[in-house]
């Protein structure tokens, strides 16, 4: 905490780590439209700057650029200084020897960023060796020492995996390790959390707030979402369109913004623990259920080097059920099974035990034929919008496809009205009709999934993490839809999601799942105000919320280690190596699923004893 | 938006490739056009003999103007009609070869486990089988110069490469979520076959299948060379380099013309085919 001032007024310009002035990036000659036109930015020492605009606001391209790694064919333009050195004029080996040195980075995806060929332990060591010629075992050993750092699990092990053989909290920690090893002034870090699961984007953030503060380096934090600066950043800059829109500290930018666009995206950075008028009263249990699900058990066959295959247990002992109308969530980090819930559910991977009943009828005997006859009434809409679509169609022709699978009777004319009708009403101009989907935005893509799925009206909706992969604005959009149509359609919704402030605007009860075990099932209201398992608890602390007054707190208060990974499940309790309230009994035996009463279940030995003293923020 | 830029940067090198297709495309166009009208130019059929005029040179002599062979057929005649055999088989070739080599491919990836482990035995069995043994004993069974056999022979070897780049393709898009939706829709195996994976192979299919011909027009000409694909009178480019081959010295034009425009030929479809293959798949590199 040595070189930034407590509070107020961050140092002027010649304490500047980074000053970027009157930045600017062009394609294609003078006459397009500038990427990045005009942006005067500062990092200072210490400091950390986030810097927050939607998809394509040009955020990234602005350090891209001051850096020397804009795209070929970019024009860029402006003064960069980064301490004395001029680098838009530096020569090239200036440049290189400066990044992974006194600048490193951080990307959005970390299976990308990685190179696949070579193991985490020798892509730390490279920057090590290049940048402070040390020798090969006194780097191993700096390898090592950053890797406990950046609080990997079992270091000395991971240092000698490949990238595929991690988690993706667990990359981005070793793309953390590679920025770091070069004792970097000045960290810029891209969207690190956007790939990850709440709980990892907590941790992530964390650690980059543990960073910030421990090394006093200058951090630049790029985002969407204005949630991930509040706990980190203490200025804010926020861009639209190459533009730089407004700027300032956090707490000025979040808490009174000037410019209608900031207040916007603020608006969109859901409030999770507001209250929720749009969800419809609870509907438990008084319409039947659609679907049942009882004892599910899904396995996988892994292969140990090669030959050997053992089970993994995706899933297990799960029972739950769906009203009609109702919308349930399911709730957890990745690797917890709630995809594979909703794919066993719908019967597109086999089950090793229990049973699915669709409208009382047992799903799992069925023949192929009748089940895909099924389908018309469970649709279900996928994670990434731009894979789940195929890429030779149109919007018209995707859109229409279910219909003509259904409906074979049905006029190509008629066909025509009903999918213009049905993308009129998911948002989608006329224009778009022709277009296929890497024309689109991921928005877009996302709509077209979602009318793709209502437009024979089903009975049930299936979403696999449907928002995930759009920025905050586009996912409030997509949110609103969502609800509109069903309440217009009395569909339910099986809702899967890791992000549990998602789950409360639109679902009445939530699921939640730890490593494949149903550990609480209660509407959403309740489980915000009291939940009764601590591993929910430690999912709702988790959420982001956009407010420079209590996140910073709440980041705090995160562990910055790694969850249990799921190959390894412990005995008894699964949660209990993570629990704070673990005692013997938990890992004797594991707890039983129990009703808590007003239509909630837990699984947790200890939840009547801690429960009532817990109350979330 | 980086992607864009990406795509900017790499259409450079693409550029060029196009260039490249589009000459192999004219030439192509070019030869297929005189195969067809060229011999209409000519007063001559490609059997009749010419007794006053036995092994002329190229040049204006009677309008034999690329000369003619030891019979006084006019080689004008010879190697347009020879040109026009060999785009037959060629193409006809490769057509069974790409229909046979996508449904092998496309049933072994979508089926996978046991069923793919077979298919892909079968084919590493044929591609293990000496092959010039196998049209050896075919022709000496069935007679010299039957065209089914040739076809026969010719397509045998053709699908095999095919399959197995049908085979992978499928195994990945089969993986893709945009497959997965159209199983949740309720689309049926067949039909996600015949609507998503295959119009989604089409690319890779143009740019092989283009590059599959000129490898048919080679084992053609090379079983003819070898005197077990046409028989004169008929010829085709291969039979025609084999009669000029014996005779390369004292009537050297017999071996260069026919020689010159089979290369012509596979120089331009591979350079079609090279292009396809860059803008439709630029991983197969």
């Amino acid at each position: 905490m040595s070189s930034i001032p407590a509070d107020g007024e961050p140092p002027v310009a010649p304490a500047a780590l980074l000053s970027i002035e009157a930045l600017r990036v062009c394609f294609g000659g003078p006459a397009r439209a500038a990427a990045v036109a005009d942006v005067s930015l500062a990092v200072h020492p210490g400091e950390c700057l986030g810097v927050v605009g939607e998809s394509g606001a040009g955020k990234s391209l602005t350090f891209l650029a001051a850096l020397g790694l804009a795209p070929a064919g970019a024009a860029v333009s402006g003064r960069v200084r980064l301490g004395q050195t001029d680098l838009l004029a530096a020569p090239e080996a200036v440049l290189d020897r400066m990044r992974g040195g006194r600048v490193g980075f951080v990307f959005q995806d970390p299976m990308t960023s990685l190179t696949p060929h070579l193991t985490i332990g020798a892509q730390i060591a490279e920057p090590i060796v290049r940048h402070r010629a040390l020798a090969r075992r006194a780097a191993r050993m700096r390898v090592l020492e950053l890797l406990e750092q950046v609080r990997m699990p079992e270091p000395a092990r991971r240092m000698r995996q490949y990238p595929h053989e991690l988690s993706g909290g667990m990359r981005q920690r070793a793309m953390l390790a590679i920025a770091l090893a070069g004792e970097p002034q000045l960290l810029i870090a891209d969207e690190p959390t956007t790939a990850l699961d709440v709980t990892l984007q907590a941790q992530i953030l964390a650690l980059l707030a543990h960073f910030k503060r421990e090394r006093g380096m200058g951090l630049v934090l790029i985002t969407h979402d204005f949630a991930a600066v509040a706990g980190v950043a203490d200025r804010v800059a926020v861009m639209r369109a190459g533009q730089l829109i407004e700027t300032g500290t956090v707490r000025e930018v979040l808490k009174r913004p000037r410019e209608p666009y900031t207040r916007e995206l603020l608006s969109a950075s859901a409030e999770p623990f507001a209250p929720n008028p749009a969800a419809p009263p609870g509907t438990s249990g008084a319409a039947p259920a659609v679907l049942a699900v009882d004892d599910l058990e899904v396995r996988f066959a892994q292969s140990v080097g090669g030959v050997r295959r053992r089970w993994f247990t995706a899933l297990e002992a799960v029972s739950v059920t769906v009203a009609g109308g109702e919308a349930l969530g399911v709730v957890g980090e990745s690797g917890c099974g709630k995809s594979t819930l909703m794919r066993a559910a719908l019967q597109l991977i086999r089950p090793h035990r229990g049973r699915v009943q669709w409208l009382g009828q047992d799903l799992l005997g069925l023949p192929a034929r009748r089940i895909r006859r099924l389908r018309r009434d469970l649709q279900l809409v996928l994670q990434d919008p731009l894979a789940s679509l195929d890429p030779q169609l149109s919007v018209e022709q995707l859109v229409g496809e279910p219909l003509q699978i259904h409906e074979p009777s049905l006029s190509s004319e008629a066909r025509r009205v009903r999918v213009h009708a049905m993308l009129e009403r998911v948002g989608l101009e006329p224009a778009l009709y022709q277009r296929r989907a890497h024309e689109l935005s991921g928005g877009q893509c996302q709509r077209v999934g979602i009318a793709r799925a209502m437009i024979l009206a089903p009975r049930l909706l299936v979403c696999d993490e449907p928002l995930s992969a759009l920025d905050v604005r586009a996912q409030r959009q997509i949110r609103l839809l969502l609800a509109q149509l069903r309440r217009g359609q009395g569909t339910s919704l099986l809702f899967v999601s890791h992000d549990l402030s998602l789950v409360r605007h639109l679902c009445e009860r939530a699921l939640v799942l730890y490593l494949g075990r149903m550990v609480e099932l209660a509407p959403t209201a309740q489980l915000f105000t009291r939940p009764l398992h601590p591993y929910t608890r430690e999912l709702l602390e988790a959420i982001a919320l956009a407010d420079p007054d209590l996140q910073p707190a709440r980041l705090a208060k995160v562990a910055l280690g790694e969850p249990a990974a799921p190959l390894e499940r412990p005995g008894g309790c699964a949660f209990r190596v993570r629990c704070a309230h673990a005692t013997a009994l938990c890992a004797e035996r594991s707890p039983p699923w129990v009703s808590a009463g007003e239509g909630r279940w837990v699984a947790c030995h200890h939840f009547r004893l801690w429960a009532d003293g817990m109350l979330s923020p | 938006m980086p992607g864009s830029i990406r795509e900017r940067v790499m259409s450079r090198g693409e550029a060029r490739s196009r260039g490249a297709m589009r000459v192999g495309a004219a030439l192509i166009a070019l030869l297929a056009l005189f195969a067809v009208a060229g011999p209409w130019f000519s007063p001559y059929s490609y059997r009749a003999l010419d007794w006053r005029h036995l092994a002329v040179p190229p040049g204006l002599i009677a309008s034999h103007w690329l000369g003619t062979d030891a019979l006084g057929r006019d080689l004008y005649v010879r190697t347009l009609y020879g040109l026009r055999l060999s785009l037959v088989i060629g193409g006809l070739a490769s057509a069974v070869s790409v229909l046979i080599g996508v449904s092998w491919g496309m049933l072994a990836g979508w089926a996978g486990g046991r069923i793919d482990a077979w298919m892909m035995r079968v084919v590493d069995v044929l591609y293990a089988l000496p092959y010039l043994f196998i049209v050896l004993i075919l022709t000496a069974m069935l007679g010299r110069g039957n065209l089914t056999v040739l076809l026969l022979a010719i397509g045998a070897v053709g699908w095999l490469t095919l399959a197995r780049v049908v085979r992978a393709q499928t195994l990945s898009l089969k993986r893709r979520e945009f497959i997965e939706a159209a199983r949740a829709t309720g689309l049926s195996p067949r039909q996600i076959l015949w609507r998503h994976v295959l119009p989604n192979l089409a690319g890779t299919l143009v740019a092989y299948s283009t590059l599959l011909v000129p490898q048919m027009i080679v084992y053609e000409s090379f079983l003819s060379f070898l005197g077990l694909g046409v028989e004169p009178p008929r010829a085709s480019l291969g039979s025609l380099i084999n009669a000029g081959a014996r005779q390369m010295l004292t009537a050297p034009w017999l071996l260069l013309v026919p020689a010159v425009v089979l290369v012509v030929l596979l120089l331009a479809f591979n350079l079609l085919g090279d292009g396809l293959r860059d803008v439709f798949d630029p991983s197969g590199r």
